[in-house]
This record gives C-alpha cells, sequence and structure tokens, in this order.
C-alpha cells in the first residue's frame, strides 16, 4: 500500500505525455564549447536507457542537464508535460562508487534513509511511514543484512544497489546513473542489469551513460547513439548497427 | 595544591576555567566537520592566515581587545573564500591557492606586527594566552561557540548529505555551493573565538583532534560531533589544571592533552586501533 503511490503503469495511459520524459532541441556548452547540439527525443517509463558514444560525446553533459546540474543553453526537457527542473523529486541521481568517500562513516541504512531527504527537508521527523519506506528499499535490493554494515566495506555492485535503493526511498520516477557497470565483473554485471530491468518493469525510466559498446544491447532495451548531436535513438541492438557506429566512432571503426 | 586551589578561587582563573570548556567544548564538535570534509590542512593554512587580519585591525584602530577579532574574521574569510575563488576562476588547485595566499598573507601580518613595535604581543596571538580574554571577548567567544553547534545540529540532515554525497545532494535540490561556504564561514569564525584562548597555530589542534579521536573510535556520525565536543570540553578543562601546578603554557598544554587522545585512541580503539588490528 506505502509504495503503490509512486508506481506509475507505463503504456495505455490515455494521457498522451503521461510518464514520458520529453527532450526538445536540447543545446548545452561547457566552458563556452559546444557539448550538445539540438538533442530531440522521448522516453517513457518502463525503460532502460543506455546514453552511448565516445569521449567528449556528450554523454555526461546530457545526464547533468537531465538531473539540474548544468543549465542548457536552449531546448526543454519536459516530465509528463511540465519542465523537468521543478519536479526534482522525480530524480534521483546515482554517483559512481568511485565519487563516494569509502571512509565516510556512515551505515548502509542511513544513506537509504537520505533518499527521504526530498519527502522530509531538514527537519521533518522520520515517521513509521518513512521508516516502511526505507525497509521496503532495502528488502526489494536484497539489502537487509548488510543494513548496518559501512558503506565503505561493500563492495561496487553492493554499492550501487545501496544507490538504487535510495533511489527507490526517494520514490523517485526518473533514476540517472553515471557508468553503473564500470568495474563490476560478469556476474555482478548480469545481476545490476536484472535488477535495471526488474526497477524499470515497475515503471520507472532508467537512464545511465554506458561505454561498453558490446555489453550494452544485454543490458538496456533501448539507446541514444551521441556525438554531440544524435545520430540515432531506438532498440539498442538496431542503434549499433555498423554503420551507426562508424558515424559515432570514426577512429575506431574506419571505414 | 593548595597554591592550586588558591588560584581556583580567583575571578580570573574561573574565567579561564569555564572558557576553556566551552570553546573546547565548541571547537570539539565543530572539529567533526573539518574531519568528515578532510579539510584539516585547508584549516591549519587559514589559521596562520588569521595573523595579518590582527596586524592590519592593530594598524587601523589601534590595541583594543574587539579590534582585532574582526580583523581576524576578515583575514580568515578572505584567505578562505578567496582561496576557493581563486582555484574556481584560476587554473591551479585548492590547495596550492590556499599556500600562496596564507603565506602571503602571514608575511604581511608579521612584517606589520614587528614594525609596530608588537612582537611581544605576537607569541600571544601565535600560541594563545587565555589570560588576557577580556569580558567582550569570552562573550563574542561564547556567542560564536553556541551558533555553530546550534547551527550545526539543526541542518545535520543536509549537511551530511552534502558532505557525504554532494551530486545527489545538490540534484536533491540542497543549496550545496552555499552550504560549503556557510560551513567555510563557520570554521573561521570558530577558528577566531579560540585565537586568544590557544593562538592561531595551536587552534588547529582544536579543530582537528577531537573528531580525529572520535572517527577512530566510532562509525556514527552523531557521536563523532558529540563525542568530539566531550573531548575537546573536557580535554581542555584538563589540560588547565595541568598547566598551572606544572607551569606549562596553556594552549600548548591543550594541544598536547588532545594529541595524546589521539594517540590512545590510534593504538588502543577497540573498532581501528593498531593493537585490534593485529
Amino acid at each position: 500500500m506505502v509504495s503503490d503511490s509512486h508506481i506509475c503503469w507505463g503504456g495505455g495511459h490515455p494521457h498522451p505525455h503521461r510518464h514520458e520524459l520529453c527532450v526538445c532541441g536540447l543545446c548545452a556548452a561547457y566552458g563556452g564549447q559546444p557539448a550538445l547540439e539540438e538533442l530531440s527525443f522521448t522516453a517513457r517509463c518502463g525503460q532502460t536507457l543506455a546514453l552511448m558514444g565516445p569521449n567528449g560525446a556528450g554523454k555526461s553533459t546530457l545526464l547533468n542537464v537531465l538531473a539540474g546540474l548544468h543549465r542548457p543553453t536552449s531546448g526543454t526537457v519536459l516530465w509528463n508535460g511540465t519542465p523537468l527542473h521543478r519536479q526534482q523529486h522525480e530524480i534521483a541521481y546515482l554517483p559512481q562508487s568511485r565519487d563516494i568517500d569509502p571512509r565516510f562513516p556512515i551505515t548502509v541504512r542511513e544513506v537509504v534513509a537520505m533518499g527521504r531527504w526530498t519527502a522530509l527537508g531538514t527537519w521533518g521527523a522520520v515517521r513509521a511511514h518513512d521508516r516502511a519506506i526505507i525497509d521496503k528499499a532495502l528488502a526489494t535490493l536484497d539489502l537487509e543484512e548488510l543494513a548496518e554494515r559501512q558503506i565503505g566495506a561493500l563492495s561496487g555492485g553492493q554499492q550501487q544497489r545501496v544507490f538504487l535503493a535510495r533511489a527507490l526511498a526517494q520514490e523517485a520516477h526518473i533514476l540517472l546513473l553515471d557508468e553503473p557497470f564500470t568495474g563490476l565483473d560478469v556476474p555482478g554485471t548480469a545481476a545490476l542489469a536484472r535488477i535495471l530491468r526488474e526497477l524499470a518493469a515497475e515503471g520507472r525510466l532508467i537512464i545511465a551513460s554506458h561505454h561498453d559498446l558490446a555489453s550494452a544491447p544485454e543490458i538496456f532495451d533501448e539507446a541514444l547513439l551521441l556525438r554531440r548531436r544524435l545520430i540515432a535513438a531506438g532498440r539498442t541492438a538496431e542503434v549499433l548497427s555498423p554503420a551507426r557506429l562508424q558515424q559515432a566512432f570514426p577512429h575506431r571503426f574506419p571505414s | 595544591m593548595n597554591d592550586w586551589l588558591d588560584f581556583l578561587r580567583e575571578l580570573p582563573a574561573q574565567r579561564s576555567l569555564w572558557a576553556c570548556a566551552v570553546i573546547g567544548f565548541s571547537n570539539g564538535y565543530v572539529s567533526a566537520l573539518v574531519v568528515l570534509r578532510r579539510a584539516s590542512l585547508q584549516i591549519g593554512t587559514i589559521s596562520c592566515a588569521l595573523l595579518p587580519g590582527i596586524a592590519l585591525a592593530i594598524l587601523l584602530f589601534g590595541l583594543m581587545p574587539l579590534s582585532i577579532l574582526p580583523g581576524a574574521v576578515l583575514a580568515g574569510l578572505l584567505v578562505g573564500l578567496g582561496s576557493l575563488f581563486v582555484s574556481r576562476t584560476g587554473r591551479v588547485e585548492h590547495d596550492t591557492a590556499l599556500s600562496v595566499l596564507h603565506t602571503t598573507a602571514f608575511a604581511v601580518g608579521y612584517i606589520i606586527l614587528v614594525r609596530l613595535g608588537l612582537q611581544q604581543k605576537v607569541d600571544d596571538w601565535l600560541f594563545g594566552n587565555i589570560l588576557s580574554m577580556g569580558d567582550s571577548d569570552l562573550v563574542l567567544a561564547y556567542a560564536i561557540g553556541a551558533a555553530a553547534v546550534l547551527s550545526l545540529t539543526a541542518l545535520r540532515r543536509p549537511l551530511l548529505l552534502a558532505l557525504f554525497d554532494p551530486r545527489a545532494a545538490a540534484v536533491m535540490g540542497i543549496p550545496v555551493a552555499l552550504l560549503n561556504y556557510g560551513v567555510m564561514a563557520l570554521i573561521i569564525l570558530v577558528l577566531v573565538s579560540s585565537l586568544q584562548a590557544v593562538g592561531a597555530f595551536l587552534t588547529l589542534g582544536l579543530l582537528v583532534a577531537p573528531a580525529a579521536t572520535m572517527y577512530l573510535l566510532t562509525d556514527r556520525t552523531e557521536l563523532i560531533f558529540w563525542g568530539g565536543g566531550l573531548i575537546g570540553g573536557l580535554g581542555s578543562v584538563l589540560a588547565f589544571g595541568l598547566s598551572f601546578p606544572l607551569g606549562w603554557h596553556l594552549g600548548a598544554t591543550i594541544a598536547l592533552v588532545l594529541g595524546l587522545c589521539f594517540a590512545l585512541a590510534y593504538v588502543f580503539s577497540p573498532r581501528y586501533g593498531l593493537l585490534r588490528r593485529r
């Protein structure tokens, strides 16, 4: 009952823009240099979407713009028909493990509880309702036994699960992940891919930057291939066709 | 012993003891922030940069009790926030900017103080002289300490989130940059509040060692804050008790006691001590 309210059920809904992320004519620059030009695409709840392309293609810029950390020079980002930056609570950002200070004294449960910030603010009391959400998030990602462990004592894959649980506790619909598969071994990759699919199937939109072309089709349903501009969008296997890869990575795939 | 009890009956001694406890507690409490931010070296350089502020204040307003503090605050803020600004807008790293700014500032301060013929007083500012604190100094120190403890307690939730995962905190709508500047300003204020008690060099010990000790003993952030305060306060009081009968300099004794606490935790901590790891 508690968490049902944040599940959206994907397609077939009468409202045309419901559960839809609509990026239109997005341009962004870093240090005066254009990083993204005229990017337009739509994505819906239920999808796992990979942002792919060579270094400097604009993957992290796009992630930062969606997260509200970087202001675009022009273009719109709409979520359910209204500007995304006015719905910050809908976005959960997952850091890379290496961006986290491994010696910071904090337990898994405390990290997950941080997800309640958007609901509680600075002084809101943690009620039974919040604790239920935190417990459910821990259970969903199979973290109950690790709940009192220090975050720094966990493996990279386990840390990713903790941050996913934090995103669930936040009840956000859009999950933004920065290269979540970096440093994971094969079983770890498979496990995380399965979790991401399950979370998407429950009605969330998963967007992740991803650099490994070989593993992408197995992990993500959809992909955006970027090289400052959009080269292709759609089913991952189709997006990563030889002709398009050649266009995106002219040095790696010479014609 | 009797000498000591007689000494304690005097008003200045009681005031100093009380000042030790309060300043020690507030510094120890704030030290949790310094340790969690891994900003110890940064704070160390800023504390030395307080000297020119004092010198400039004396140059402008003469040697009055309250003239010193605003000068020190100003110098600390200028060097602390200035170095952040220089590193953000220029090519150099933050610690590089800080090192250049603080040594330059320190040099200016020392030259001014010696030219003013205040070489004798320089010792007090570098190493502290708690008996020189007037009523107004004490009130200011108490006010800063109370404000620091209250604001850090009230803002604990966003602070920890911004410290642990600044990008996610920013995405959640926490004004991370503002918090960073605020925390920096707060640390500098606390530095200044303990300046007359333990001096510009030794304040660093009070602003790092208590929480560093707790960091070796516990994994709970709450305990690092409050335990840091207790170690800072009790350690300073113990140092006060030792310094008179032994004839040791008070500021130095405080730094020494806190250093010993740290060493004990380093060796004997049940969780992270040297002996435990074997």
